[in-house]
C-alpha cells in the first residue's frame, strides 16, 4: 500500500473530488457555509466555495476554470493560476482529491 | 469580555470511563465513573440535539472506550440526521464483529485509532491489553474496508518517542489520511506518572526533526499533525483554542466542562446537563465564564502581544505546576516559574535513571484513586 500513493499534483485534465472525510455543509447557525474535515472547520470565502462546489468528481480542472472564468466575466489565465493554486494547497492537505 | 461570546464549533463526548486498555497517560481523570453514572441513550441524544442547536458541527466521541456503549450506532445516528460530523476516537480492542460496519452505515464520518506502540510489545505493555496490537490492526483493516477515514494516533513518551519513524510507517501501510504524533499531555493519570514518562530532552530534538522531514516528504500522502510536549517548549499551546471559546467536553455523567482536566481546578464548580440546558451553561455558567477571553489574564499574560494567540495557555497546567489557575502556563518562557519545567525534566531523568523505578506506571483503573493526587 505504501508503494502505491504519491502526492497528486493539479493538472487541466485532473478531475477533482471532495474526498469521504471532508464535507461541505450550510451552517444555519452561522449563516455561511462551512467544510467539515477530522479535527479542523474551514469558513471558505465565495470563490473558495465556488471552486469546491465545482469539484464533483466530473468535471475536469479545466472546465472548471472555464466555467468560473465566464462567471467571474475574468481572464482565463489568471483564474487558471488561482485555481491551480488552490487546488494544490487542498490536495497536499488531503481536503481535495484529484 | 474582550471578544463576543461565540457558538461552540467543536465537542468532546465521553461517553463512558470504561475502557479494556489502561494506558498510565489516560486524560481521563483519576476518579473515574463508573456504568452506573452513565447518561442514558436517550439524554445523549437530547443533548446531541441541543449542541447542533447551539452551533455545534463536530462531535468527537470518545471515552474511556466509547464502543463499549451498545448504544453507540444509535448515538451516531442522531448525531448524523442532525448534519454534525462524527469522529469515533477508539482503542479498537474488543469491537465486535458487524459494529464497524454499522457505524458506517449510521453515518459516522471519521475513525481515530490509537496505538500505543509501533510495535507490539509497547502497545500490549503500554495498555496493558495482551494481543491489543493485533486487535487494532484488524480494526484498522475492517474500517478502511467498510470505507471509513482513518488517522492513527500516537501517544508519544519516554517508552516509544524512538519508534517515530515505525509509527510513520504503520499509519502509512493502514492506508491512513491523518497521523497524530500527541507528545502525551502532563495532566490526569499522566501527571501521576510523569517522572515514568517524561522523554529526554535528545530524544525530543530528534522527534522533531523526523516528523518535520516526514511532513515534508509526506506532502499531500498523509497528514501528520504534532501535538509538541508542552515542558520542553518557549510558547504554551492555545489550550482548546481558549478556554470555553469555540469547544466544550462532556464527562459521562452529563457534567460539562470546559476540558478534560478543569475539575483540578478546585475554586470552580461544573454543572451537569438536565438541571440545565447546553445553552445556559455554554453561556452563563461561571466556570465557563472564569478563563473567558483576556479579561482575567495577569502579567504576564495580560499585557503580551501573544494574549490572543496561546491564551494564556493551559489553565490545569498553571494550577498543578504554578498552583494558581490564573497565572500564566509554566510552559511559556515568559512565566516566572519556567525554569520549574526544566527541573521537572530533569528530576523526572533522576527517578528513570534508577532501573527499579522505571516502568512502575500506575497504570489507569477505576477505583484505584478515590482522591485526587
Amino acid at each position: 500500500m505504501m508503494a502505491l500513493r504519491e502526492r497528486a499534483l493539479v493538472s487541466s485534465r485532473s478531475v477533482p473530488s471532495l474526498p469521504k472525510h471532508v464535507r461541505i455543509q450550510y451552517d444555519p447557525v452561522r449563516q455561511a457555509f462551512a467544510v467539515l474535515s477530522p479535527e479542523k472547520v474551514f469558513w471558505p470565502n465565495d470563490i473558495s466555495l465556488d471552486i469546491l462546489r465545482r469539484c464533483d468528481g466530473r468535471s475536469t480542472v479545466g472546465h472548471i476554470i472555464a466555467e468560473l472564468a465566464a462567471d467571474y466575466d475574468a481572464e482565463q489565465e489568471a483564474v487558471a493560476a488561482d485555481v491551480v493554486a488552490f487546488l494544490q494547497e487542498w490536495s497536499d492537505k488531503l481536503l481535495v482529491k484529484l | 469580555m474582550s471578544e463576543p461570546l461565540l457558538p461552540p464549533i467543536g465537542m468532546l463526548a465521553e461517553l463512558t470511563h470504561r475502557c479494556p486498555l489502561q494506558c498510565p497517560y489516560c486524560s481521563n481523570p483519576l476518579e473515574l465513573l463508573k456504568a452506573n453514572r452513565e447518561l442514558d441513550t436517550q439524554t445523549w441524544l437530547d443533548l446531541f440535539s441541543q449542541a447542533a442547536d447551539l452551533g455545534v458541527l463536530q462531535v468527537h466521541l470518545s471515552g474511556g472506550e466509547p464502543t463499549l456503549r451498545r448504544d453507540l450506532e444509535q448515538l451516531i445516528a442522531g448525531l448524523s440526521a442532525r448534519g454534525v460530523y462524527t469522529n469515533l476516537i477508539t482503542a479498537g480492542v474488543g469491537i465486535a464483529e458487524g459494529r464497524i460496519e454499522a457505524f458506517a452505515e449510521a453515518g459516522l464520518d471519521h475513525l481515530q485509532l490509537s496505538f500505543q506502540g509501533a510495535r507490539p510489545a509497547t502497545t500490549d505493555r503500554i495498555g496493558n491489553h495482551k494481543g491489543g496490537h493485533e486487535k487494532k490492526l484488524e480494526t484498522a483493516r475492517r474500517a478502511r474496508a467498510a470505507g471509513l477515514p482513518l488517522t492513527i494516533n500516537a501517544p508519544i513518551h519516554r517508552h516509544n518517542i524512538e519508534e517515530v519513524p515505525e509509527f510513520i510507517d504503520l499509519a502509512l501501510s493502514l492506508g491512513a489520511e491523518r497521523l497524530e504524533i500527541a507528545n502525551v499531555q502532563y495532566a490526569g493519570w499522566a501527571l501521576t506518572n510523569r517522572d515514568q514518562l517524561m522523554p529526554e530532552r535528545a530524544a525530543v530534538d530528534r522527534q522533531a526533526e523526523i516528523v518535520a522531514a516526514a511532513r515534508e516528504r509526506l506532502t499531500g500522502i498523509m497528514n501528520i499533525d504534532f501535538v509538541t510536549p508542552d515542558y520542553f517548549a518557549i510558547y504554551p499551546k492555545p489550550c482548546m483554542g481558549g478556554w470555553a471559546r469555540d469547544a466544550f467536553m462532556v464527562a459521562p455523567d452529563g457534567t460539562v466542562l470546559p476540558c478534560h482536566a478543569a475539575q483540578t481546578i478546585p475554586s470552580l464548580s461544573f454543572e451537569r446537563f438536565g438541571p440545565r440546558s447546553l445553552a445556559e451553561i455554554w453561556t452563563d455558567s461561571p466556570a465557563f465564564n472564569a478563563f473567558r477571553g483576556t479579561d482575567w489574564m495577569l502579567e504576564p499574560c495580560r499585557s503580551c502581544e501573544r494574549r490572543e494567540i496561546d491564551w494564556g495557555g493551559c489553565r490545569c497546567q498553571a494550577m498543578a505546576i504554578a498552583g494558581d489557575a490564573a497565572a500564566t502556563d509554566p510552559a511559556c518562557a515568559k512565566s516566572p516559574i519556567h525554569a520549574r519545567m526544566a527541573m521537572l525534566i530533569d528530576e523526572a531523568q533522576r527517578a528513570a535513571a534508577v532501573p527499579s523505578n522505571d516502568e512502575q506506571f500506575v497504570y489507569r483503573r477505576i477505583g484505584v484513586v478515590t482522591e485526587p493526587a
